[in-house]
C-alpha cells in the first residue's frame, strides 16, 4: 500500500510514492515497448508472406456451404455473409441453452434439495456427473454416439407427426394461410388484455390487499382469446408434414444432429452448474424466514414465492450470470462437431482460407467480447433491481 | 401395607416411528406428491440401470485383439486394453514410456513425502518446484545422458492432458496473485494494465485464445524465432487461467479485514512483507474452493487442444474411435474417457474439501 510513506527526511528512493512512480513509468515502458516489437515483427512477417491486411476479403465469395442458416446463404454469398449466419447461430444456440439450463438447473437444484431421499440422490448423481466430465467429451458423446445411433431416415422413429432419424428431429412446418392477419391482431389482443389485469390486479391488491390469481388468468385470456379469433378466421394454417422418402424425409422443419448436440450438451452441463447455485441461494435463505412466513399463515407456494424466492435471487444472480457468459463462451465448442458457430465458420474455415488470421481471430475476440459485455451489463441491471434496498 | 409402584416394562416404539419401515415412510411416501416423485425415480432407475449393467458387466467383452472377438452383444473393452497405451501415452515411442512412468512415480514419492515429519518442507517444495521440472523435461524430452530424443509432436494421451493441467496450474498460480494484487494496488497505471488485462482474456472463448496460441503467436516473433506448437499453447492456456485465477485471488484479499493490512504497516513490513507473511496466506486459504475450482475446470478445458491439432486423452479416444478396424466401440471409448476425467476432477473436489476442514483455523461464525 502506497500509503505508508516514510518520513521524506530518507533519501528519494525510499520514498514509497516515489518508488510506486518509477516503477509505474518502468511498467508503461516496457508494455509500449512490448506492444511496439510485437507490432513491428507482425508488420515485417506480413509482408515477408505476402499477406494483405483489412476486410475486404469480406466482399468476396466465401465458396463454402454453410449447413445451418436461419438467413438465406448460398455458396456464391460473401465472406461477410457467412459471418452474419455464423453469429446468428451463435446467439440462436446460446439464447436457447440459456433458456433451457436455467430449466434445468432450477428443477435439479430444488430436485436435491427434496425432502424425498431418491429424488435427492438422483438429483445428486446428475449433477456430480456432468460437472466433472469435459463438456466436449460430452458432446462427442451426444455427436457421434447417441445421434450418429439413430436409425437412417426410412426406418425414423415416429411420434405423432414428428421423425426422428440421424439427420435430425423432424417436425410438422406450420404455414400460415390467407386470413392469418387476424389470428395475430387477436394474439396481441390477449396479451394487450393480460397485461391490464396484471396491472389491475396488483393496483387492487396495493389498495386493498385482496388476491387475485393475475397470471394464470392472463395464460387462460391469451390462449383462450387466441383460439376464438383462430375458429373465427377458420383455422388459417396448414401444417407441411415431413415425409419419410426412400433415403431422405422431405418437407417439415428439421433441427440437425449438429445443433441437437450442442444444445443438448451445452444445457445439460450448465444446468448442472447452475442446480450448484440455486440449491446455495436457497440454503442461503435462513429458515426463520419460512417460519415467520408459516405463522403469517402464508401457504406454501406462496411463501416460497414472496419470502424465499426473492431473498434467494439475490445470491443467485452474480453467479448465474457467469454461468450464461461461460455457456455462450462455450458455445464455441461446436466448432469441434461442426456446428457452423462463429469459431467454425469464421476462425475455422476462413481463416484457412484467406490467412487473414489477425482480422478473423480479432474480429471474434471482439464478438465474444461484446456478447459477454451485453450479458454482464443485463445481469447486472437485474441484480441491482433485486437487491437489498438498505436505509 | 403399602403398594409399592411398580412400573410396567416400556413397550417398544411403534415400528412406524423408528427402523426401516419409517424411515421410507418418511423419506419416500410422506405424501401423494412424493409418492408419485419416488414411483416416477424407481421408474426412470429401472430404465436405465439394468441395461446399463447388462451391457458394461455382465455381455461385456473384457479380452480379445480385434472386433471380432466382441460378439457377446455387451460392451468391447478389448478396444480399450488394445489402445490403452495409446491413450495413455499418444504416440511416445513404446520403448520409451518408462521414463514417463519414472517422472510420474519421481513425483508421487516426492509429494508422499511431505507426511514424513522430518523432511524440511521448504527444501522439498523448492525440490519439487524448481528441481523436478528440470529433470523431467529431461526425461520427457530425452537428448542427455543417452536418451533418445522423443519429438513433443509425439506427446500425447493422458500424459499430454495431464502435462498441460500441471504446468497451467502451477504456472498461472503466481501469475494470479501478481495480477491480483495489481489489481487492488493504488498506482492507476499498474491497476488499469491488470485490470485491460483479467477482462479482455475473460471475455473470449478459451478456443480463440488457443487459436491466437497456435496461429497469431508465430506472426508476433521476429523472423527465424519459433517456438514450438507445445509451448505456445501452453503460454495460451496460463494466460487464460491465469486471469481467472486472478479474480478468485482477488475474492480472498477483498475478505481481509482492513485492520490485518493496517497492522501489517503498523509493524513497519514492507508491502511485500505484509503481503507474503500476513495477507496472502490468510487470502489464498480463504479461496481454497475457488482454487480448486478453477484447477477442475483448466484441467476439464485441457480437452480443448484436440481443436487445434493436439492428440491429449481426449483426442487420442476420438482417433481411436474412428479406426476402422474397431467400428462401432465409439461409446465405450468416451465411457472410458469420462470415468478417468471423472475420478480425477471428483477426487479433486473432494480433496479441497478435506483440505478446506484441514487447514480450517476455528474463525469462522456458527
Amino acid at each position: 500500500m502506497s500509503d505508508n510513506t516514510t518520513p521524506s527526511n530518507n533519501s528519494f528512493l525510499n520514498d514509497a510514492g516515489n518508488r510506486a512512480l518509477i516503477f509505474q513509468i518502468l511498467l508503461l515502458a516496457i508494455v509500449v515497448f512490448a506492444g511496439y516489437y510485437l507490432f513491428s515483427n507482425l508488420q515485417a512477417n506480413l509482408d515477408n508472406r505476402g499477406i494483405s491486411t483489412g476486410f475486404s476479403f469480406f466482399n468476396e465469395p466465401a465458396g463454402f456451404p454453410i449447413l445451418i442458416h436461419l438467413i438465406e446463404y448460398t455458396e456464391a454469398d460473401t465472406y461477410g455473409r457467412a459471418f452474419v449466419v455464423a453469429l446468428i447461430n451463435t446467439f440462436v444456440i446460446s439464447l436457447l441453452g440459456i433458456i433451457l439450463a436455467t430449466i434445468i438447473g432450477v428443477i435439479m437444484g430444488l430436485a436435491r434439495l427434496s425432502k424425498n431421499w431418491l429424488v435427492a440422490r438422483l438429483a445428486t448423481v446428475y449433477i456430480e456427473t456432468l460437472r466433472n466430465i469435459p463438456l466436449l467429451l460430452q458432446m462427442f458423446f451426444w455427436y457421434f454416439a447417441v445421434l450418429a445411433a439413430l436409425p437412417a431416415p426410412r426406418d425414423s422413429y415416429e411420434f405423432a407427426d414428428f421423425l426422428l432419424n440421424k439427420r435430425g428431429i423432424y417436425s410438422p412446418n406450420p404455414i400460415a394461410q390467407d386470413g392469418f392477419g387476424l389470428v395475430i391482431f387477436g394474439f396481441i389482443l390477449s396479451i394487450v388484455a393480460s397485461i391490464s389485469l396484471i396491472v389491475w390486479a396488483k393496483k387492487r391488491q396495493t389498495r386493498t390487499g385482496l388476491w387475485f390469481p393475475a397470471y394464470w388468468s392472463s395464460l387462460g385470456l391469451i390462449v383462450g382469446i387466441t383460439f376464438i379469433f383462430l375458429a373465427i378466421a377458420g383455422f388459417p394454417i396448414e401444417f407441411d408434414l415431413p415425409q419419410k422418402s426412400r433415403f431422405n424425409v422431405t418437407g417439415g422443419m428439421v433441427l440437425p444432429p449438429e445443433f441437437v448436440a450442442v444444445l443438448v450438451a451445452l444445457s445439460t452441463y450448465t444446468g448442472a452448474f447452475i442446480a450448484e447455485i440455486v440449491r446455495a441461494g436457497i440454503l442461503s435463505v435462513n429458515w426463520g424466514q419460512t417460519e415467520a412466513a408459516r405463522s403469517l399463515g402464508l401457504r406454501d407456494n406462496m411463501t416460497q414465492r414472496l419470502i424465499v424466492l426473492p431473498q434467494a435471487l439475490r445470491v443467485i444472480i452474480p453467479p448465474l450470470t457467469s454461468q450464461y457468459l461461460n455457456l455462450a463462451k462455450n458455445s464455441s465448442l461446436g466448432a469441434a462437431i461442426a456446428y457452423p458457430e462463429l469459431v467454425a465458420v469464421v476462425m475455422g474455415t476462413t481463416l484457412n482460407q484467406t490467412g487473414q488470421a489477425i482480422e478473423t481471430i480479432g474480429l471474434c475476440m471482439l464478438v465474444y467480447g461484446s456478447l459477454s459485455l451485453s450479458i454482464s451489463v443485463f445481469m447486472n441491471w437485474y441484480n441491482k433491481k433485486m437487491s437489498l434496498i438498505e436505509r | 401395607m403399602a403398594i409399592i409402584f411398580k412400573p410396567s416394562p416400556s413397550l417398544p416404539p411403534p415400528v412406524t416411528s423408528v427402523g426401516a419401515v419409517a424411515w421410507v415412510r418418511q423419506n419416500l411416501f410422506s405424501s401423494p406428491l412424493n409418492i408419485f416423485l419416488t414411483l416416477f425415480s424407481l421408474y426412470i432407475l429401472y430404465l436405465l440401470v439394468p441395461p446399463v449393467i447388462e451391457w458394461a458387466f455382465i455381455n461385456a467383452t473384457w479380452e480379445g485383439s480385434s472386433k471380432a472377438a466382441c460378439t457377446a452383444g455387451g460392451a468391447c473393452w478389448a478396444f480399450i486394453g488394445v489402445y490403452f497405451d495409446q491413450f495413455m501415452y499418444g504416440l511416445y515411442p513404446d520403448s520409451e514410456t518408462w521414463r514417463i512412468n519414472l517422472a510420474v512415480i519421481l513425483l508421487v514419492v516426492m509429494v508422499g513425502a511431505f507426511a514424513i515429519k522430518s523432511i524440511n518442507k521448504l527444501y522439498l517444495s523448492l525440490a519439487i518446484l524448481v528441481v523436478y521440472p528440470i529433470v523431467a523435461y529431461f526425461l520427457f524430452a530425452g537428448g542427455i545422458f543417452g536418451l533418445e530424443v522423443v519429438e513433443t509432436s509425439l506427446w500425447g494421451g493422458l500424459f499430454l492432458t495431464v502435462l498441460l493441467g500441471v504446468i497451467g496450474i502451477v504456472a498461472s498460480f503466481p501469475l494470479g496473485i501478481v495480477l491480483a494484487l495489481g489489481r487492488r494496488s493504488e498506482m492507476p497505471i499498474a491497476k488499469s494494465v491488470c485490470v485491460v488485462f483479467i477482462e479482455t482474456i475473460r471475455a473470449v472463448p478459451l478456443i480463440t485464445i488457443l487459436f491466437m496460441a497456435s496461429v497469431m503467436i508465430p506472426l508476433f516473433l521476429p523472423e527465424g524465432l519459433n517456438f514450438n506448437k507445445l509451448l505456445r499453447v501452453l503460454i495460451g492456456i496460463t494466460l487464460f487461467s491465469g486471469a481467472y485465477m486472478a479474480e478468485v485471488v482477488r475474492g480472498g484479499l477483498q475478505a481481509i479485514p482492513k485492520g490485518q493490512y493496517e497492522a501489517a504497516d503498523a509493524m513497519g513490513l514492507t508491502y511485500w512483507q505484509s503481503m507474503i507473511l500476513v495477507i496472502l496466506p490468510q487470502a489464498l486459504k480463504l479461496v481454497i474452493p475457488g482454487i480448486v475450482n478453477s484447477f477442475i475446470s483448466l484441467f476439464k478445458d485441457t480437452t480443448l487442444v484436440y481443436i487445434v491439432g493436439m492428440f491429449d486423452f481426449l483426442g487420442r479416444i476420438q482417433a481411436a474411435n474412428h479406426d476402422s478396424n474397431w467400428l462401432g466401440t465409439t461409446v465405450e471409448g468416451y465411457a472410458f474417457a469420462a470415468l478417468i476425467y471423472w475420478i480425477i476432477c471428483f477426487g479433486m473436489s473432494r480433496y479441497s474439501m478435506a483440505l478446506e476442514r484441514k487447514l480450517e483455523t476455528g474463525h469462522k461464525r456458527n
